[in-house]
């Protein structure tokens, strides 16, 4: 990985947690793509295994029904007049110094394809209007590209017309993978989801040993009957974590465990669906629906009184657009979609914890807290994971100003980049939350995604900052006394 | 007949005709992109928040857009220094050239007359400012293409006639506004026999032509981008994003 600018942090002259724009390095990143699909995963989620023939015109023709279905593609192919304010800001162009990963080149990609077949100037004179062929070597180009974005929207709060590049970038993988180019990783994960509910790839069983695995463990710990439910019937609340609380982040699924058991709300999650990442939005469309639909099927199925969506980004994402994907949510109580975050502050606000949490059982911790990218900049949750460390922790410092709440960083791999081959990505778009992190001195890291979990530690321990990464709900019970 | 006399009506017939053919081109050209825009539906509620929760938020988040360019200030503070002086320059010039085409001229019109000449020259230092960053910053030269030095290039040519007819070879008023007057009661008559005044106004019909197949649509599109414009309704009741195109899965 010595690739890429590999100056140790401590060193870097950047002030406030906040990196220098690093000097251009055409093309530096272009080695580092993702493995390619497999078979056996797109035949299962209905897309093509390989490059289709005829893939140019093909593509033409998705590329044209986007632009007629999608109002954002349509305007943000004409309206930048490449004024360079995003250039600075996409963590993958401060690590990698590869300037085709600034915001505008990676939409210009798409941009010179539109101009060649879509406007009037780029058709009969390309060169004058900076329009390009779609051919294998601009298709390398979306592949490497457009998997090198994380779909985080930090570009569009820039953006003095708030250009979306995640938009671009969802529209580009949605045309790849109409003519047999995707990636294994998230075509993987989506199949998985067909086959056993979850991102992970864990069987039913699995997920019931698990949930008794955690309840014998806290019986041990704590003494308490603390229970996992899992397909209640009848249950008033369906929680839809990222299934790697119940394998990874464990800490998280016990913190649900034990807020639920104060509460003494029945609960439960679903063997049909214990997801709530959609990887879909990293694919296409249909997929997108498919999986999201899951979760309304699975909280019909266990007949609940309402949805609760837990610590993960994606999955909120997801959760803000169920009710356009798949039906007004009306059979079930409102508000929806909701978080439990959201639920989280309602009760503390009503004083339903007064005089029951203990903030002192976190004075261990310097707490910081990383805004994962969708939850700032989709979905609007900003105060409420502050509101609730306010209750439970005694020493909370903030990043700087630049890089939290709708400036925040991506952790460096959302957006379908959570893979190993993608390492040196995903470590170098890592380095500017890991020095705003490095900047507060805290030991522990807060976040409510599970892709930010899964990751921060990894870039964290490469950066040198010694932190623990963990989720608010866990600061959370752990201040909570029994 | 003298030979210049030839040459001036030429001109005059194509200059005539040049208007008449960017007046279509600009106008047609214009309605078909925004009826394209208008016409495509956005799928799912696309916001990036934190936006405001009611319409009305939305439209002063977008009046704000317009006016401020806030993005922008968070973004770069010289460039958006250079950006909005380049367009308060830009405003003021083109409300000042009102005087060419009514009658009678507005009075707010006739009160800027002293000024006019600062704002002409804001807007030319501005676009000039713009020019230098774009070449300047190695970022910026990176994704500049050719139709960006070509708007750069227009706008510049028109700043700079535009100047030197009001300065150093005075066009005169009465004629330009005869001319133009002409023009748009469908009468025309003889344009002023300036060359100057002939350049600058030739490169004002190519700018209008070249408008609607450039990135200059950023005048409209800013009100039409939906990251910008659409209030955070999710758990609103009542206001369920839909989406048109959608059909119930199998």
């Amino acid at each position: 990985m010595a690739k890429f600018d590999e100056t140790p942090i401590i060193k870097d002259p950047a002030i406030e947690g906040i990196l220098a724009p690093p000097a251009l390095r055409e093309h530096i990143a272009s080695g580092v793509r993702c493995w390619p699909s497999k078979e056996k995963d797109t035949e299962k989620i209905n897309l093509p295994a390989s490059l289709v023939p005829d893939w140019q015109n093909k593509a033409i023709e998705k590329f044209a029904e986007l632009l007629d279905k999608n109002q954002a593609l349509r305007v943000y192919m004409d309206i930048c007049v490449r004024c360079g304010a995003c250039t600075d800001k996409c963590q993958f162009y401060l690590g990698t110094g590869d300037p085709q990963n600034f915001p505008v080149a990676r939409a210009e990609l798409m941009r010179k394809v539109y101009r060649r077949y879509f406007t009037t100037g780029g058709r009969n004179v390309p060169g004058l209007n900076d329009a390009a062929d779609f051919d294998e070597e601009m298709l390398h180009q979306w592949y490497t590209y457009f998997y090198q974005c994380s779909e985080c929207r930090r570009c569009s709060v820039f953006c003095p017309y708030g250009i979306d590049t995640a938009e671009i970038t969802m529209a580009a993988r949605e045309i790849m993978s109409s003519i047999g180019v995707s990636t294994k990783y998230v075509t993987e994960v989506v199949a998985k989801v067909y086959d056993t509910g979850n991102n992970l790839g864990i069987p039913a069983p699995a997920w019931i040993d698990n949930c008794q695995f955690l309840e014998e463990d806290i019986q041990e710990e704590t003494g308490l009957p603390i229970r996992f439910p899992v397909d209640d019937y009848g249950a008033d609340i369906l929680l839809v974590p990222p299934s790697a609380d119940n394998f990874a982040n464990t800490d998280t699924m016990i913190a649900y465990g034990k807020l639920f058991y104060k509460l003494g709300i029945r609960w439960t999650t679903s063997t049909y669906c214990n997801e709530g990442g959609n990887f879909g939005l990293f694919l296409n469309y249909e997929n997108l629906k498919k999986v999201n639909r899951r979760i309304i099927d699975a909280a019909r199925m266990l007949n609940v009184k309402t949805i609760l969506w837990g610590e993960c980004g994606h999955a909120w994402r997801g959760a803000i657009l169920t009710p356009t994907l798949n039906g007004p949510m009306d059979m079930f109580d409102p508000p929806y979609p909701y978080h439990i975050h959201q639920l989280l502050v309602k009760l503390l606000r009503q004083g339903v914890f007064k005089g029951q949490l203990d903030k002192s059982a976190n004075d261990h911790y310097v707490v910081t807290y990383h805004d994962p990218c969708n939850t700032a900049r989709a979905g609007q949750l900003l105060d409420e994971p502050r509101e609730v460390l306010g209750y439970c922790v005694n020493n909370f410092i903030e990043m700087p100003r630049d890089t939290i709440r709708e400036n925040t960083y991506c952790c460096g791999a959302g957006g379908g980049l959570l893979t190993d081959e993608l390492m040196p990505i995903r470590m170098a778009g890592g380095k500017a939350r890991a020095l705003a992190v490095k900047h507060t001195q805290a030991n522990f890291l807060s976040t409510i995604c599970a892709i930010c979990k899964a990751q921060l530690p990894d870039s964290m321990k490469y950066w040198d900052v010694p932190v623990e990464v963990g989720g608010v709900l866990q600061l959370f019970t752990n201040a909570l006394k029994y | 007949m003298e030979s210049s006399t030839v040459i001036w009506s030429l001109i005059s017939y194509f200059l005539i005709g040049l208007a008449y053919f960017a007046a279509l081109a600009f106008a047609l050209g214009m309605l078909g992109k925004l009826f394209g825009y208008l016409r495509t539906p956005m799928p799912w509620p696309e916001v990036t928040t934190p936006a405001p929760t009611t319409e009305g938020g939305a439209v002063l988040r977008v009046l704000g857009d317009v006016t401020l360019f806030p993005n922008l200030f968070k973004a770069d503070k010289w460039l958006w220094v250079g950006a909005w002086l380049f367009h308060v320059g830009l405003a003021a010039i083109l409300f000042r050239h009102l005087r060419y085409f009514t009658y009678p001229v507005p009075s707010l019109v006739l009160y800027m007359e002293p000024v006019a000449l600062f704002f002409g020259y804001l807007f030319g230092a501005a676009a000039l400012f713009l020019f230098w960053r774009r070449m300047a910053l190695p970022r910026t030269l990176y994704i500049s293409n050719i139709p960006d030095y070509i708007a750069l290039a227009l706008m510049g040519g028109i700043a700079t006639t535009g100047i030197l007819v009001s300065t150093w070879a005075k066009v005169y008023l009465v004629d330009v506004k005869a001319f133009v007057l002409g023009l748009l009661t469908f009468d025309p008559v003889m344009p002023p026999q300036h060359p100057l005044f002939v350049i600058h106004f030739t490169l004002v019909l190519l700018l209008l032509i070249y408008f609607p197949s450039s990135k200059l649509l950023h005048a409209g599109g800013i009100l039409l981008s939906p990251s910008r414009n659409t209030p955070y309704q999710v758990q609103t009741p009542g206001k369920r994003h839909v989406n048109p195109w959608d059909k119930p899965l199998r």
